[in-house]
């Protein structure tokens, strides 16, 4: 097996006439933070959805820890190891913040009819998500109607359930935009926390500095295409990615 | 309790056997089926041509309707559970209007004229009527609220909820939609025809007009009175529309405005169902009402 949680090998995904992702090759090391930056409409969400088995690619090859998975249904994809968020959270809004979890620790009984019939408020369950509450700091909510939550919370919520998968990737789709200073130190120390347990995670990420911070390195895109790759470091000078950012002459600006 | 009072309430029990099938299509995997009634046709008329034409007892009869009706659920909801909502509405409807008009214009099914000649339900060497018919009802229609209530604890029953909440973020946890709603919508069709074979014994006679858009109009009804993915509400909401006739029998002719009235009234002021969450009832009981998990 190779060393690489994920690899994209010149992925593309057109919608008509729109090269939403075009050409797109990356390759993830198991246990890095993989930042997915760009402006506007670069097709990071699109390449997650890729990723994640919600589009299947027009062109190119997605392989998950050494297997080949493109076109794949999102189920499938959870199931060998993929856990997201979404950049619009998407609560189970009637359910409990509780319940929530649940659902996702269901994960290895939904692969069959016969095991799907088993019981699932059982203590072991409730036990186990209340766990996975207390990680990302939201159990004492965990009776609440997700609906109900204001947004750093679903945010939160988003998390655990992800979490509560067990991936060997992890992707974060802005799951710090729209929070407050407080809650993003304290989810970035959780996504940390979550790569020293030996689980990958990609994000997507506007907050420059957040992004710069938790990545070990980043990709950027522009328009579909790949723009640049590498450290923070350098794709902070890279002049290519001053000016998809800044437009022409933002360089000079920018330093 | 007279004759007419034990029919009425056999009636009702029926369908409310049949309103907790909806219920776990609707309420619980949250896919809208307006041609439910096709599935109650269905087990009536493979009840009352396994019985006539085949000779098998009610009994015998029983598990192979249920299996029937559930295999035509499975292979009618393969194409249509792939809709979202409006298109899966509609094409439900449609599916109505087919199975209406295959009993009604093909000969095997008796056509226009129906079937009849279906025997009655025999146990304990005599045969049962009145009152023993509507026990035995009651009994089915307690099997089924358990196994509703079974599929709520069960795995599949939380993946159909959270189905219902949204589909993405669902999928993106496991849970395949198709294999989940096509579970619900057997579970729902088999109850279905469960509930047109003790209908087909009951009446003797059947033809395909009782099985029309209508009917299914009428069980959605029960459902979204009583609470919509609540355990009791399709059986108390079946209890309140059947009863209403008999209680306002001196308004026979505007029966109908009056159930309209009753919906309208629903959705303006308990849109949750009278059992739904938030409804005045839960309010009265506490939480006992078995809402929506």
């Amino acid at each position: 097996m190779s060393g690489y949680i994920l690899e994209l090998d010149g992925v593309c995904r057109y919608f008509g006439g729109l090269k939403a992702v075009d050409d797109v090759s990356f390759r993830m090391k198991k246990g890095e933070i993989l930042g997915l930056i760009g402006p506007n409409g670069a097709g990071k969400t699109t390449c997650f959805n890729l990723i994640s088995g919600v589009y299947s690619p027009t062109r190119g090859r997605i392989t998950l820890d050494g297997v080949s998975t493109g076109g794949l249904p999102p189920y499938k994809m959870a199931a060998l190891g993929v856990g997201r968020t979404f950049q619009v959270v998407k609560p189970f809004t009637s359910l409990s913040v509780l319940n929530n979890v649940q659902v996702a620790l269901g994960l290895d009984r939904y692969g069959g009819v016969g095991r799907s019939l088993s019981t699932w408020n059982t203590k072991a369950s409730s036990d186990e998500a209340m766990e996975i509450l207390e990680e990302v700091g939201i159990a004492s909510l965990a009776h609440t109607p997700s609906g109900q939550l204001p947004l750093g919370n679903q945010r939160r919520l988003e998390l655990a359930r992800a979490l509560a998968l067990k991936p060997k990737l992890l992707l974060l789709d802005e799951t710090f935009s729209g929070l407050r200073h407080e809650e993003i130190s304290l989810l970035s120390r959780l996504v940390r926390a979550v790569r020293e347990k030996g689980i990958s995670v990609l994000l997507i990420e506007h907050n420059m500095k957040v992004a710069m911070g938790l990545s070990d390195r980043l990709v950027v895109l522009n328009r579909g295409r790949m723009l640049a790759e590498g450290s923070p470091g350098e794709v902070r000078s890279d002049p290519k990615v001053i000016e998809a950012y800044l437009g022409k002459g933002g360089a000079g600006d920018a330093s | 309790m007279n004759e007419y009072s034990i029919t009425i309430l056999t009636f009702i029990s029926i369908q409310a056997i049949v309103a907790c099938g909806l219920n776990v299509i609707v309420g619980y995997a949250g896919q809208v089926s307006l041609g439910h009634a096709a599935f109650f046709g269905i087990g009536a008329y493979s009840s009352a041509l396994l019985t006539t034409k085949a000779g098998l007892t009610f009994w015998g009869a029983l598990p192979l309707v249920i299996l029937i009706t559930g295999a035509i659920g499975l292979v009618l909801g393969m194409p249509s559970l792939r809709l979202r909502e409006d298109f899966l509405a509609v094409t439900t409807i449609g599916i109505n209007f087919i199975v209406e008009s295959i009993f009604l214009y093909i000969p095997f099914f008796g056509g226009a004229l129906g079937l009849g000649g279906i025997p009655s339900i025999a146990a304990f060497g005599t045969r049962l009527r009145g009152a023993n018919y509507f026990y035995l009802c009651l009994a089915f229609l307690a099997a089924v609220v358990f196994i509703s209530r079974r599929f709520t604890k069960s795995w599949a029953g939380l993946a159909c909820f959270a189905l219902r909440e949204e589909e993405t973020a669902a999928s993106s946890m496991g849970v395949s939609p198709i294999r989940f709603k096509l579970m619900a919508f057997v579970i729902g069709t088999a109850m279905a025809g469960l509930g047109g074979a003790l209908y087909a014994h009951l009446m003797r006679f059947i033809s395909a007009t009782d099985f029309g858009f209508t009917m299914s109009v009428s069980m959605m009804a029960s459902v979204v009175l009583g609470g919509v993915g609540t355990l009791w509400g399709p059986v108390l909401g079946a209890l309140i529309l059947g009863l209403l006739p008999e209680i306002f029998r001196p308004l026979v002719d505007y029966r109908m405005l009056l159930n309209a009235a009753i919906l309208l009234m629903m959705i303006r002021f308990q849109p949750a169902g009278l059992l739904g969450e938030g409804s005045f009832l839960r309010g009265l009981f506490g939480r006992r009402g078995g809402g929506r998990p």
